[in-house]
């Protein structure tokens, strides 16, 4: 049997707005993907750790607090410290443009924005997350 | 014949006749039509099937139990609600300037959101904090941006609401400590603390400690300023987050009064006389799109409270039984698609707000998909509200919707829904136990899910975003937190620990440890901690020490 294409939802930050990241965790699940979600209030160490732990293919970022141009990077420099840099890192929030183009820039694959829908946001994993071997 | 036997022959001719005429050349667009929780809507209503009414004992007139029609005789008749627009970004030095300028034109009472740390009880130095300073509210630490934050602002006239939880009690020292150097004495402080602890573990999840060392410390508050502080309300029993979570409007009310009765049985049980504290207790509401059912949502919510807490808790006096409450237009509403059209959304939500009776009001701005808003787009929003109070009309009668067959069933159905949910939290053993076990949670998680799926469907229209779709975004501006923010508060927070005592600062953080340990109630030791200049993450950290972090599990 294929291995299901494994994704980590996580919400790095202190702000506590789940509703986004576990209705996206829902849609990726029903969307056919193995789905792990972190909970609340990670630092970037703690999701990259899971995100090796697990053994995932992505890992999805949800943040509503505007500390998204701190931890994101940091999330993506945990991971290269940790040998995981090919996990493909795709997120979601209230992230304005220009800020969207710099972290395209540092190496996060998508951003999806308020409005996006969970089935773009399936689709788009289906096509650009492969499994790592 | 009666007069109701003759109307309900009338509809039935009606029915068979003009109805089914009508139907034949232009159906009902649906088969049924439900409010947004799901309350079937009839076609019509007519006093017919209103027959079974107890207008003294259901309704009743305003100012009177079971206060269906409002807390107040007079109402808007008397003094419109207060204009209270939440605010708080950057530095304390930021939102004290925004504060005046709301005040300078026409804000009546302040309303203060905190940065993310504060919330979660770390100062700005904590590594947690990185990147969160100053962003989602104002940054503070210490009694030090606290006097910075109010500087100015004469704290005996206007009422402050603070919307800050599990880090209440440290925010509600520094409030106390700040007005005492202005002179004045906390007994004339009037204003709100949110401190409803039990809706984050629900829906907003900021926590430090688990549920139940979190609940002690509300009860710790609503003890001492039933005490000390006769003015201020020490929780504002909150559905709004609960609301943005995703819940239907019956769950907002049901977990909201829910978590209300919480509060009260361990008020209670710390052995307090329910008079004493009740009146203090107030409610804050979210106000969603459903326009008539979010009037009947607050009607419903007050019979729900006067009933439960006379007939079940024993309130003799009235001011225990009425509940009082702000009311907030729905964040989770507004589209970053066509941001203007927010305004009108804004607007809608207003009225229902109005029309339901609220005693106090913030309105969203219409940037507030993107960021904390703009000083214009608070303007805007403020504007609102006061063409509302002043221009509509809609301020001249208490109650008006009162006697509509429509708005009295709706009322009626969101009762008996909300009080079906209430029953069941009973069953399992309290509010407190329900949130242990993830009850309310999974309720809202999957309220959350079916909306969504609903919108994405079509089959709920959302225009601009599934419906009446433009290609192009109307570019507004936004507002921008700059990285300085961090470096000033970090300056500031560093300055204070190298000029405070710190034998005394040990000493004070010791004291509220032993009150903490010791089951002593919490507030003296605090507002002397805070004083000593010792950090709201420091006296946090005692609570984590003896209590513990809370975790919650990371279900979906």
């Amino acid at each position: 049997m294929e291995r299901k294409i494994r994704i980590l939802v996580a919400k790095p930050g202190l702000d506590g707005h789940d509703r986004g990241a576990k209705i996206i965790a829902r849609a990726l699940r029903d969307g056919g993907f193995e789905v792990i979600y972190t909970g609340l209030h990670q630092t970037p160490e703690m999701i990259a750790n899971a995100a090796v732990q697990e053994d995932v293919d992505g890992v999805g970022l949800s943040i509503m607090s505007g500390a998204h141009m701190t931890l994101f990077p940091d999330v993506l420099n945990e991971l290269k410290r940790l040998g995981a840099d090919n996990v493909t890192i795709f997120g979601g929030g209230i992230i304005p443009d220009e800020d969207i183009t710099e972290l395209k820039k540092r190496g996060v694959a998508q951003i999806f924005t308020p409005g996006a829908s969970t089935q773009e946001i399936v689709r788009w994993v289906h096509e650009h997350v492969q499994p790592r071997r | 014949m009666s007069g109701l036997e003759a109307i309900a022959q009338a509809q039935q001719s009606w029915r068979a006749g003009a109805l089914a005429g009508s139907l034949k050349k232009l159906p009902h667009r649906r088969a049924q039509f439900a409010t947004d929780s799901g309350i079937p809507i009839p076609d019509l209503l007519t006093p017919a099937d209103r027959a079974g009414e107890n207008y003294l004992a259901d309704i009743g007139l305003p100012g009177q139990f079971p206060y269906t029609r409002g807390p107040q005789a007079t109402m808007y008749r008397g003094r419109h609600w207060t204009m209270r627009q939440f605010a708080g970004f950057g530095t304390p030095e930021d939102t004290n300037k925004r504060f005046k300028y709301l005040l300078e034109h026409g804000m009546t009472g302040l309303s203060t959101a905190f940065d993310m740390p504060a919330l979660m009880g770390y100062d700005a130095d904590h590594p947690l904090s990185r990147g969160e300073v100053g962003k989602e509210g104002v940054a503070v630490s210490t009694l030090r941006d606290f006097e910075v934050l109010f500087d100015g602002i004469p704290l005996d006239q206007v009422t402050t609401s603070m919307t800050i939880n599990a880090s209440a009690v440290v925010a509600l020292a520094m409030y106390i400590a700040v007005a005492e150097e202005h002179g004045t004495p906390r007994a004339a402080l009037g204003g709100t603390i949110q401190a409803d602890i039990l809706k984050e573990y629900i829906a907003q999840k900021e926590w430090i400690v688990p549920p139940r060392p979190a609940v002690r410390l509300v009860i710790d508050m609503i003890e001492f300023c039933t005490r000390e502080m006769p003015k201020w309300h020490p929780v504002s029993i909150s559905g709004y987050h609960i609301r943005e979570a995703g819940a239907t409007a019956v769950q907002e009310l049901a977990f909201t009064l829910a978590d209300g009765f919480g509060y009260v049985e361990e008020s209670i049980a710390r052995g307090m006389a329910v008079d004493d504290f009740a009146p203090g207790l107030s409610f804050f509401w979210d106000v969603h799109n459903d326009f008539f059912e979010e009037i009947a949502k607050f009607r419903a919510a007050r019979r729900i409270w006067a009933r439960e807490m006379k007939d079940r808790y024993g309130a003799k006096d009235p001011r225990s039984m009425m509940l009082k409450t702000h009311a907030q237009t729905a964040g989770v509403s507004l589209t970053a698609q066509q941001p203007y059209n927010n305004v009108i959304r804004t607007s809608l939500q207003a009225l229902a707000a109005v029309l339901g009776g609220t005693q106090s009001l913030h309105t969203n701005s219409l940037d507030e998909t993107y960021a904390l808003p703009t000083e214009e787009s608070v303007t805007l929003a403020l504007r609102t509200q006061q063409v509302i109070a002043y221009e509509s009309g809609v301020d001249r009668v208490v109650d008006p919707l009162a006697g509509s067959y429509f708005i009295e069933y709706l009322t009626d159905e969101t009762e008996k829904r909300a009080r079906a949910y209430i029953e069941k939290i009973r069953a399992m053993g309290g509010i407190i136990r329900a949130v242990e076990e993830g009850f309310p949670q999974r309720e809202i998680g999957d309220s959350a899910y079916r909306h969504q799926r609903e919108v994405e469907s079509g089959e709920r229209v959302i225009v601009g975003v599934n419906k009446f779709k433009t290609a192009q975004g109307a570019a507004i501006p936004i507002l921008k937190i700059e990285e300085v923010v961090t470096r000033a508060q970090l300056e500031r927070l560093a300055s204070v620990k190298r000029s405070r005592n710190a034998a005394a600062v040990k000493e004070r953080l010791a004291a509220v440890e032993r009150a903490s340990r010791d089951g002593k109630n919490v507030m003296p030791s605090v507002i002397d901690a805070v004083k000593a200049y010792c950090t709201l993450g420091e006296i946090c950290d005692v609570f984590r020490a003896v209590w513990g972090q809370f975790r919650e599990a990371g279900s979906y």
